[in-house]
């Protein structure tokens, strides 16, 4: 297998991690992903420290917050960029009356958005925290909707307030005029819903704020409300929905390992085969959008673009029987086979690989071999890739800045170990580089495609076995914990789960990469010129449904 | 001499003289006269009341607002795009912004934050204007309905001409829900104006309560707000 990471990264064990956390931890915890220390809440910041430092945890992954009905609780799930099997968890619980625990931020900038989240929830303050407001709520909203004592029924007040005054002092010189400039949220370069506050001296931009919660439909409560055999699985389609069928790879991910659940090769392979196509179809949307932010316009690559997304979800659609909202994975395995006649499916699949290299060609053409779009694109909105890191940045925007971190890879599920095909990055850390990465992992999706047909050309007709047996009931046993993360076609998207002996799960809770790709747009655009806040923006490829969840 | 053109210059305007006059032809000048005039014969008029062409050219000639939201709008964009082609039917020029829209297709889910930002985007299109509600959330809230921040239907916040159930709605499906539309535009039909829960008002104009008393430090008196209320909405 070409895909086989070298693996020099020194493995931590967990005698030593206990050693390093030492008499800070109250208990361990015993999560099916990764050991876990409970810590005290004015120590987060020491453990923290720690970890990253001495034992090399440098991704903090997610931070989860929740309520028991004794104590509020946070978890940062960490991770290695180099070795993402690699977990650690810290908890860190507080007290029901007075919810207040140390900020993580100093340690990770990747905290900050994490815990306003957590704070606007859940309703944990952060001691320390630079920024603590609401992220998603509106700034009124009254109570913490995840917090156990939430009455949903309670009247809210949403303001509209009038624009703040667009001639504003400058933050750094009281001589010059900085211009106030809100983008969106109804704009046609923020894809959806983004409120982007900017701060302009003279044509350039002095500050970035993205606004976001315009999107926010109570995913997480949703998937809460739902059983886990079926009631779920819909949900997931619908948080990145250009690419959708990775999603479920999560959910289903994170729902097999809670319950010790087996899937099937052959339906392993369908699924491999399904996601790939559907990052394909992803991957040539971003690309039709961002030509559309830097060309302004629906016209030639956009249009390309949209040709060959409708291609790969026709294939989709013979397979699933759904254009976007798939709703194809099952917990241990997948809804149906391959529809028959089964020649006619691959032939199509085929034909549509073969057609492929021509119109990478053209996209060369018009896109990336374009000088105008050079001159947009090289050597702005750079992103370095220690700062991508600090960030939590992961998918194509970390790959596009040179972190070479493939969930598919180095944190192996389905059927991608067995495959030939590689993880590409580039190093350029600007606008173009992420454009060339998409263009390129769209070449390497096909080839995993490919792959998967032959397999399922010739597998056996009696052994094509779709689904493993799953009692019509999951009842996962109460306190259990997984957190399990699957590349989608942004970025790492991962899924806490904590079972609480019911059908349905105590908690869920979703990482999802654009949020925090989104969260380096500031570091990105500061200094440069508005169009280029705009490509940037383009180039991070954020789907503000699963920014705001 | 440098005040005389160059013959340069001068040859370079000949090939649209050229086809000027070759269009002109010999004789009268009945360039204008379309084929459609001539079918019509020597009375070159039609009698048609003023309201009914108003409203056929209004219905033939819709410009959609360039307005997404959540999932609905990228199958929005593939109607948009090559293969469906909206434009085909006289109905696919995406403005970006409100004030040159006619149509607004409301692609995805409102919530409580979005909402007081639609009915301004909607507030700024110019008379006469339609919408069309695309998939289950601009319905009833959808597979969202029961979310702690989703307003369960875009008729809520602002009337609703047309509504285009599925999640999300294919392609076709728009395209039938505008061609709807523009039936019921050609006809003069245009549906009823309700009073809606979700109205905007000035904060000082609410009548008085506990949530109101406790934000009244931080808003104020003329600030636009909307009343979000879970419970009492359907």
């Amino acid at each position: 297998m070409s895909t086989e990471l070298e693996r020099t990264v020194p493995v931590t064990e967990e005698a030593e991690l206990e050693r390093l956390v030492g008499d800070r931890a109250l208990s361990t915890d015993d999560h099916k992903n990764a050991p876990a220390f409970v810590v005290r809440p004015d120590a987060v910041q020491d453990v923290l420290f720690d970890l990253r430092d001495e034992a090399g945890f440098d991704h903090l992954s997610c931070v989860t917050a929740q309520q028991y009905e004794d104590r509020y609780e946070t978890i940062y799930h960490l991770k290695k960029y180099d070795d993402p099997t690699q977990e650690v968890s810290v908890v860190v619980p507080t007290s029901t009356d007075e919810p207040v625990s140390q900020t993580a931020e100093p340690v990770y900038r990747s905290a900050d958005w994490g815990e306003r989240e957590a704070f606007d929830l859940v309703g944990i303050d952060y001691e320390g925290h630079p920024d603590p407001r609401r992220i998603l709520l509106p700034e009124t909203w009254q109570g913490h909707p995840l917090d156990l004592s939430y009455d949903q029924d309670k009247p809210q007040l949403v303001t509209l307030a009038e624009h703040a005054n667009p001639l504003q002092e400058d933050h750094r010189d009281a001589e010059t005029d900085t211009m106030f400039l809100n983008i969106g949220p109804h704009h046609p370069a923020t894809h959806g819903v983004l409120h982007v506050k900017t701060v302009l001296d003279g044509e350039t931009v002095a500050d970035v704020e993205p606004d976001i919660g315009y999107l926010h439909r109570c995913e997480e409560q949703m998937c809460e409300q739902g059983t886990y055999r079926h009631q779920i699985m819909p949900y997931p389609d619908r948080w990145d929905y250009t690419a959708n069928m990775p999603n479920e790879w999560a959910y289903a991910r994170a729902a097999e390992d809670l319950a010790d659940l087996e899937v099937p090769d052959y339906a392993q392979v369908l699924r491999t085969m399904g996601c790939e196509l559907s990052r394909m179809a992803g991957h040539f949307l971003a690309l039709g959008t961002f030509a559309l932010d830097v060309f302004g316009d629906f016209t030639a690559i956009f249009q390309y673009a949209f040709r060959d997304r409708e291609l790969a979800q026709d294939i989709l659609e013979d397979l699933t029987g759904q254009r976007m909202m798939y709703n194809y994975f099952r917990l241990g395995g997948v809804a149906w086979d391959v529809p028959e006649p089964r020649e006619e499916f691959f032939e199509k699949t085929r034909d549509f690989l073969d057609g492929l290299p021509t119109k990478v060609e053209e996209y060369d053409d018009l896109l990336t071999g374009n000088e105008v779009f050079q001159i947009r694109c090289v050597d702005t909105g750079i992103l370095e890739p220690e700062i991508a890191k600090q960030y939590g940045c992961t998918g194509p925007v970390a790959r596009g800045s040179g972190i070479d971190y493939d969930l598919r890879r180095d944190d192996p599920y389905g059927y991608y170990p067995e495959l030939e095909w590689d993880v590409v990055t580039e190093d350029g850390k600007d606008n173009y580089s992420r454009v060339l990465v998409r263009m390129q992992e769209v070449e390497q999706s096909a080839k995993i495609v490919e792959q998967c047909i032959d397999l399922l050309e010739e597998w056996p007709e009696d052994d094509r076995e779709i689904q493993s047996n799953v009692p019509r009931t999951l009842k996962p046993d109460p306190g259990t914990e997984t957190y399990k993360a699957v590349e989608n076609a942004k970025g790492e998207l991962g899924i806490y789960i904590r079972a609480d002996g019911t059908d349905t799960p105590g908690r869920f809770k979703i990482r999802s990469p654009c949020f925090h790709n989104l969260s380096t747009l500031a570091e990105m655009s500061q200094g440069e010129y508005v169009p280029d806040l705009v490509a940037s923006l383009g180039s991070l490829d954020v789907i503000l449904g699963e920014v705001d969840r | 001499m440098s005040n005389q053109p160059r013959q340069a210059i001068h040859d370079s305007t000949a090939p649209s003289t050229d086809t000027r006059d070759s269009r002109m032809g010999e004789g009268v000048d009945d360039r204008f006269n379309s084929r459609l005039r001539e079918a019509f014969g020597s009375t070159p008029f039609i009698l048609t009341k003023f309201d009914k062409f108003m409203n056929w050219v209004r219905g033939s000639s819709m410009f959609m607002l360039q307005f997404g939201i959540a999932c609905c709008s990228i199958e929005m964009m593939h109607t948009y795009a090559i293969k469906h082609d909206l434009d085909r039917f006289g109905a696919g020029v995406p403005r970006a912004s409100p004030r040159q829209a006619d149509v607004i297709i409301v692609p995805g889910t409102i919530v409580s934050k979005f909402g007081p930002r639609m009915k301004r985007v909607y507030d700024q299109m110019p008379e006469p204007k339609f919408v069309v509600g695309m998939g289950s959330c601009t319905i009833s809230g959808g597979p969202f309905q029961e979310g702690y921040n989703v307003v369960k239907g875009a008729e809520e916040i602002i009337p609703v001409d047309i509504h285009v159930p599925g999640c999300p709605p294919r392609p076709e499906a728009l395209i039938y829900g505008v061609a709807k539309l523009q039936e019921r535009v050609a006809n003069g039909e245009t549906s009823p104006v309700v009073v809606k829960p979700y109205e905007l008002e000035e904060f000082g104009d609410l009548p008085r309560d506990e949530l109101i008393d406790k934000l009244a430090a931080e808003i104020d008196e003329e600030d636009l707000v909307m009343r979000y209320n879970w419970a009492d909405s359907p």
